[in-house]
């Protein structure tokens, strides 16, 4: 019995194993039946009925574990521990968009004061195009959805980790 | 311009398509919900392409060509602006924002600094924004209406006013959804399908007979007689020795008049110019004038390479405070959705904008007639009739029209939409009817502007419409989503220092264009110095302030960046109107692609 008691909870932590098992008990009475008050008396017209609003009711959720709901409650309840995690994942965040922005912005935000200070460069030609016309009209969009492909990646990959380090 | 028969019936096609799509998908919009967010059910996808189709405005579709055509290689800075301002949005702002849970611009703004004043004054500052950015939209919509069909320029602005109005009242954001999707991609075939035409036309036919070549160092020739009807006051410079007759207004008779080279003329409004072909193109004031001027970037000194850095600041800060646009971003269900939308954005807009700038530059060859009246603006739709004479011709340009409609509906719904959603939420109680009362008031007023006033260049006004945005909500968002510190008086002191700076910039712009003063490039776009000022008021004011510090600072933070699965996020709609019956699938934070 003890051993198959412990294998229970080691399974799950929560449920008893049956206490009757392997007993011989006298089987229950029957259950009482208890009087079912009268029905309530339907309103006066006075009183307009307004059915309750339906509602659509959730037991339980599989996805969120009981892990999770720890760590949720510390987030929530802003416990040193709950604060610190979160600033960390904001820094980190906050340092992945400023160095692509910075790297952007970079770019970009060169090519004026290069245009301005090299004339041969402003005036040169690929293939009968101005090289301006080109690193202006055409070169920026391609970088900039790239920019916002890695950053989105990036960006998912940090709230990942931070969501596996909070069931974990 | 004659009548061309097939673009009145592409622009009758296009206001049928956009009004059945908005009935029909405002059928079930029933709750302040639809009408504020769409429920908050909108996929990354579909909201990239409404976003996009919203954003992609008169200003994108006829005023980045119009200004490549008048500025040349500088002009291209505006379509760069209007992409990178998505990157930035996406850093910084896109998936914070839609996780504070708000409604409204306002509402965020509350949500985050618990200040009720802050709260109306964001709300002052969207409605103005919205309305500015909304009357050059309806304006444009009645000079291009002018160009291809024979009517007064109050009627475009009218007819869109109505349609809009129509789709708005009927369904609010979740009818203009599917309608600003299905306008991003007609768009997108009206300016690729004519470019490409175009283009094969150039390419078999070579330079016009007589057209001087792009990177020669004089100015555009006239390639037939052209006649301009001068719509505002303009000061023209003459390149060359130029033959010209001059009808005054009110005059009955040309006269002659031999224009100098390198002189500079006072044409007033409604003069009548008529140029021989072959005399070159006098050009705006300070506009280049030679080929090889416009061919290359920043030819004119450090005065055009300030200004080039001032629309770049105005542009990559200003979309992140466009109200419109981040109203958009609340439709979508979760925060990573929101930033996924926002990659899609970046691909839709750089495909885009790949062709006003090809059309442009063929303007420049073939219609340089704009440079004079200045009105540059026409450059796309006078464009197709130009280079490919008949039938041919029109049919392109019924294409180009109708993209043209397209981008000014779509773009005024979408303001309309968001200004009609703070109304009705910060000055009305925010039901249903209050909604539809708030749309009818915000277009009544934005139709009587735009025909009262007196109409600018599209891309100059949207330049300030952006400047205002990118000085008044950028510092705000951006420090209230990665700054704990920021406290209530201080975004107050640095909206008003930023705003203010811009709105007395636009003041001094305009008297400049009434007076003839000289006009110094800080007026025409001011970014560079009210953007920096803003965000060092705001921060200077809130470290001075630290007591008005908002008491939940980390709870709020916690839910602007906890990941979406962990279920932080709280709708603020739903506990200000009501249970929606999406709430129990919103507030998990669950994922939808």
């Amino acid at each position: 019995m003890v051993a198959a008691d412990e294998y229970q909870r080691r399974v799950d932590g929560v449920r008893e194993p049956d206490p009757t098992l392997g007993k011989n008990l006298p089987p229950r009475p029957p259950p009482a039946v208890e009087p079912v008050p009268p029905a309530p008396a339907p309103l006066t017209p006075a009183q307009p009925v307004k059915p309750p609003r339906r509602q659509r009711v959730v037991l339980a959720d599989p996805r969120q574990g009981t892990t999770t709901l720890r760590a949720r409650v510390e987030l929530e309840e802003q416990t040193s521990w709950g604060e610190l995690l979160i600033k960390d994942l904001v820094k980190a965040q906050l340092r992945t968009g400023l160095l692509l922005a910075l790297l952007v912005v970079g770019v970009l935000g060169s090519l004026p004061v290069l245009f301005f200070f090299l004339p041969g460069f402003a005036t040169a030609s690929v293939i009968g195009v101005p090289v301006p016309w080109l690193l202006l009209g055409v070169v920026p969009f391609p970088l900039l959805f790239g920019a916002g492909l890695w950053y989105n990646r990036l960006a998912e990959r940090h709230e990942r980790d931070f969501v596996d380090m909070i069931e974990s | 311009m004659q009548l061309n028969p097939w673009a009145l019936v592409a622009i009758v096609m296009v206001a049928a398509v956009t009004y059945l799509l908005g009935h029909r998908s405002s059928r079930f919009a029933t709750t302040t919900h639809d009408f504020l967010v769409a429920r908050r059910t909108v996929r990354s996808r579909r909201n990239a392409a409404a976003i996009s189709g919203e954003y992609l405005s008169a200003a994108s579709f006829l005023g980045v060509a119009g200004v490549v055509l008048k500025d040349g290689a500088d002009a291209l800075w505006y379509p760069i602006g209007f992409t990178a301002g998505y990157l930035l949005l996406m850093l910084f702002v896109a998936a914070p924002l839609r996780r504070s849970g708000a409604y409204t611009l306002p509402d965020f703004v509350e949500a985050r600094l618990e200040s009720r004043s802050l709260r109306r004054l964001s709300t002052a500052f969207v409605v103005f924004i919205g309305v500015l950015y909304m009357v050059p939209q309806l304006q444009g919509a009645g000079l291009s209406l002018a160009i291809i069909l024979p009517t007064p320029a109050w009627l475009g602005a009218i007819v869109v006013t109505i349609l809009v109005a129509l789709n708005v009242i009927g369904g609010g954001m979740r009818a203009i959804t599917v309608v600003q999707a299905f306008q991003y991609w007609l768009k997108l075939f009206a300016i690729a399908a004519p470019a490409f035409a175009l283009c094969a036309v150039f390419w078999t036919g070579g330079t016009p007979d007589g057209a001087t070549p792009l990177a020669a160092p004089t100015s555009p020739v006239f390639l037939e007689n052209a006649h301009i009807d001068v719509k505002t006051n303009v000061r023209l410079q003459v390149d060359d020795l130029t033959a010209v007759r001059v009808r005054d207004p009110g005059a009955t008779a040309d006269h002659e008049a031999v224009w100098l080279a390198h002189s500079e003329h006072e044409v007033a409004e409604g003069t009548m110019l008529t140029f021989p072909a072959g005399a070159s193109v006098p050009v705006v004031t300070g506009a280049p004038v030679h080929n090889d001027n416009w061919l290359r970037p920043s030819s004119s000194g450090t005065d055009d390479l300030l200004s080039t850095y001032s629309l770049i600041f105005a542009t990559f800060f200003g979309t992140m405070g466009l109200p419109h646009v981040l109203v958009r971003f609340y439709t979508n269900p979760d925060g990573k959705a929101a930033r996924r939308t926002t990659v899609h954005v970046l691909l839709l807009l750089g495909l885009f904008y790949l062709f006003p700038t090809i059309l442009g530059a063929l303007a420049r060859m073939y219609v340089p007639k704009l440079l004079v009246s200045g009105q540059t603006d026409g450059a796309v739709l006078l464009l197709p009739s130009a280079m490919m004479p008949g039938v041919l011709g029109q049919i392109v340009g019924a294409v180009v029209a109708a993209g043209a409609f397209a981008a000014f509906l779509s773009t005024s719904s979408g303001l309309l939409v968001s200004v009609a959603g703070v109304v009705s939420t910060d000055m009305l109680p925010g039901r249903v009817k209050d909604f539809r009362l708030a749309t009818v008031l915000v277009i009544a007023v934005a139709a009587t502007l735009a025909v009262v006033l007196r109409p600018p260049d599209i891309s100059i006004s949207i330049g300030m419409t952006f400047a205002l945005a990118a000085s008044t909500f950028s510092p705000l968002l951006v420090l209230g989503i990665w700054w704990r510190g920021l406290t209530w008086p201080g975004a107050m002191a640095g909206m008003i220092t930023g705003g203010g700076s811009v709105l007395g910039a636009l003041v001094y712009n305009n008297a400049c264009s009434y007076t003839g003063w000289y006009m110094p490039w800080w007026s025409e776009q001011p970014a560079i110095i009210t953007v920096p000022a803003a965000f060092a008021v705001t921060v200077l004011i809130s470290l001075a302030t630290r007591k008005h510090l908002p008491v939940d600072v980390n709870p709020i933070m916690l839910r602007l960046h906890a990941p979406d699965p962990l279920g932080f996020m709280r709708d603020r709609a739903v506990a200000r109107f009501g249970q929606a019956e999406e709430k129990v699938r919103m507030g998990k934070g669950r994922h939808r692609k």
